[in-house]
């Protein structure tokens, strides 16, 4: 098991955390601390500027912008794709719930075998938790590129076969 | 107010989440139930703030989501390495 | 003018609340009703992001431009990001651990 969980770890050779990536994520925990803290005292202040050094400490040290770059490239395309998700969510979920309230529990489970490896690290982890929060299809695994994937009817393994998704993030990652 | 009747339908969902955890069978059954009364959890307090107008709840409800995901991974991984242990399929 | 837009915007988010809702408990009796493991996860998927979903924009609507809005938002952000690693953490370790799904498997497709 142990040489399995390790492969998902980025290495921590690669990506180098530049400056300007770790002022734009000091810059977000900043705003996160005012807009939540809401009292202004010398000593609050002081606890949240300690807080923030602390959080870009702690996320240099794991790994975090190793993905940073990438991340800030397709920030811009992502609300599109959000809107597509949430359409596919509304789609599915009165899928599942056409098949929890029937009287007589009909379900398929399925597993397919879906082909992420023309994806990167990002744009795998994108393609496993979109398939996972959608109802219905729950990634099980993933495993050099390939997804493991668990659906409660056999439509949607049929749906997952024609890499709809995959092209739709690999545009996304472009 | 429609705010009560949402977190009565949240509060039936987390009884039957408690039911499903107490059911069993495996232990993964168990940790779905309690992942999902956590993130009912936060979900109750955000609508509790609106019920009784007190904006202050949803800081609690963030924190709760932010214990819940933490909880369930430690748990997770306390399971993985015993079963690792054990060999022992069932993990029940 | 602007009471009418008031009155559409509660509308829609008492129907959204309402949605939310019957989610949330349509989740719960999934969880309850479903035979194995593996389709009880998507039960529960149902509750953690179409209910989040329609729960918090509703809220979110009723909440307006203000503080609580910006909150409830990255609340929502927050439970729709990291629900998916749970599950994903839950799935995974319970595969690892040898519990085998009893589903079919689907050949793949001949190009």
């Amino acid at each position: 098991m142990q040489p399995r969980r390790s492969q998902c770890l980025p290495s921590p050779q690669r990506g180098a955390a530049t400056p300007a990536n770790l002022f734009i994520f000091l810059v977000v925990l900043v705003l996160a601390w005012l807009l939540w803290s809401g009292i202004y005292k010398p000593v609050v202040l002081g606890l949240g500027v300690f807080s923030c050094l602390l959080t870009l400490f702690l996320a240099r040290r794991m790994v975090f912008f190793a993905q940073s770059s990438e991340l800030l490239s397709m920030i811009r395309r992502l609300p599109g794709y959000w809107l597509l998700l949430v359409k596919d969510i509304i789609v599915s979920s009165w899928n599942v719930t056409k098949i929890v309230l029937a009287p007589k529990l009909v379900i398929q489970p399925t597993m397919v075998d879906t082909d992420g490896a023309k994806l990167g690290e990002m744009g795998q982890t994108i393609l496993g938790n979109s398939i996972t929060l959608s109802p219905g299809t729950v990634t099980l695994d993933i495993d050099d590129g390939r997804l493991l994937v668990h659906c409660l009817l056999k439509k949607d393994a049929m749906a997952l076969k024609q890499d709809d998704i995959v092209d739709r993030i690999k545009a996304l990652e472009s | 107010m429609i705010f009560a009747g949402v977190s009565c339908a949240i509060l039936v969902t987390m009884v039957l989440a408690i039911a499903r955890a107490i059911k069993g069978p495996t232990v993964y059954d168990r940790l779905l139930a309690v992942n999902m009364f956590g993130t009912k959890t936060a979900l109750l307090l955000a609508v509790i703030a609106f019920l009784f107008g007190r904006a202050d709840f949803l800081d609690l409800a963030l924190a709760y989501a932010l214990i819940n995901l933490v909880g369930v991974l430690a748990v997770l991984e306390f399971f993985q390495n015993r079963i690792d242990a054990n060999g022992d399929a069932s993990g029940d | 003018m602007i009471e009418w837009l008031l009155i559409v915007v509660d509308i829609v988010s008492w129907i959204l609340l309402i949605i939310g809702s019957i989610c949330v408990l349509i989740g719960g009796i999934g969880v309850l009703r479903m035979p194995d493991f593996y389709s009880r996860i998507h039960a529960a998927s149902l509750t953690d992001t179409m209910a989040t979903l329609a729960l918090f924009s509703g809220m979110i609507l009723q909440a307006g431009f203000s503080l609580a809005a910006a909150k409830l938002f990255a609340i929502m952000l927050f439970l729709l990001l990291t629900g998916p690693t749970a599950t994903y953490a839950l799935a995974n370790s319970a595969l690892l651990s040898g519990h085998k799904p009893k589903a079919a498997v689907l050949e793949k497709k001949v190009e």
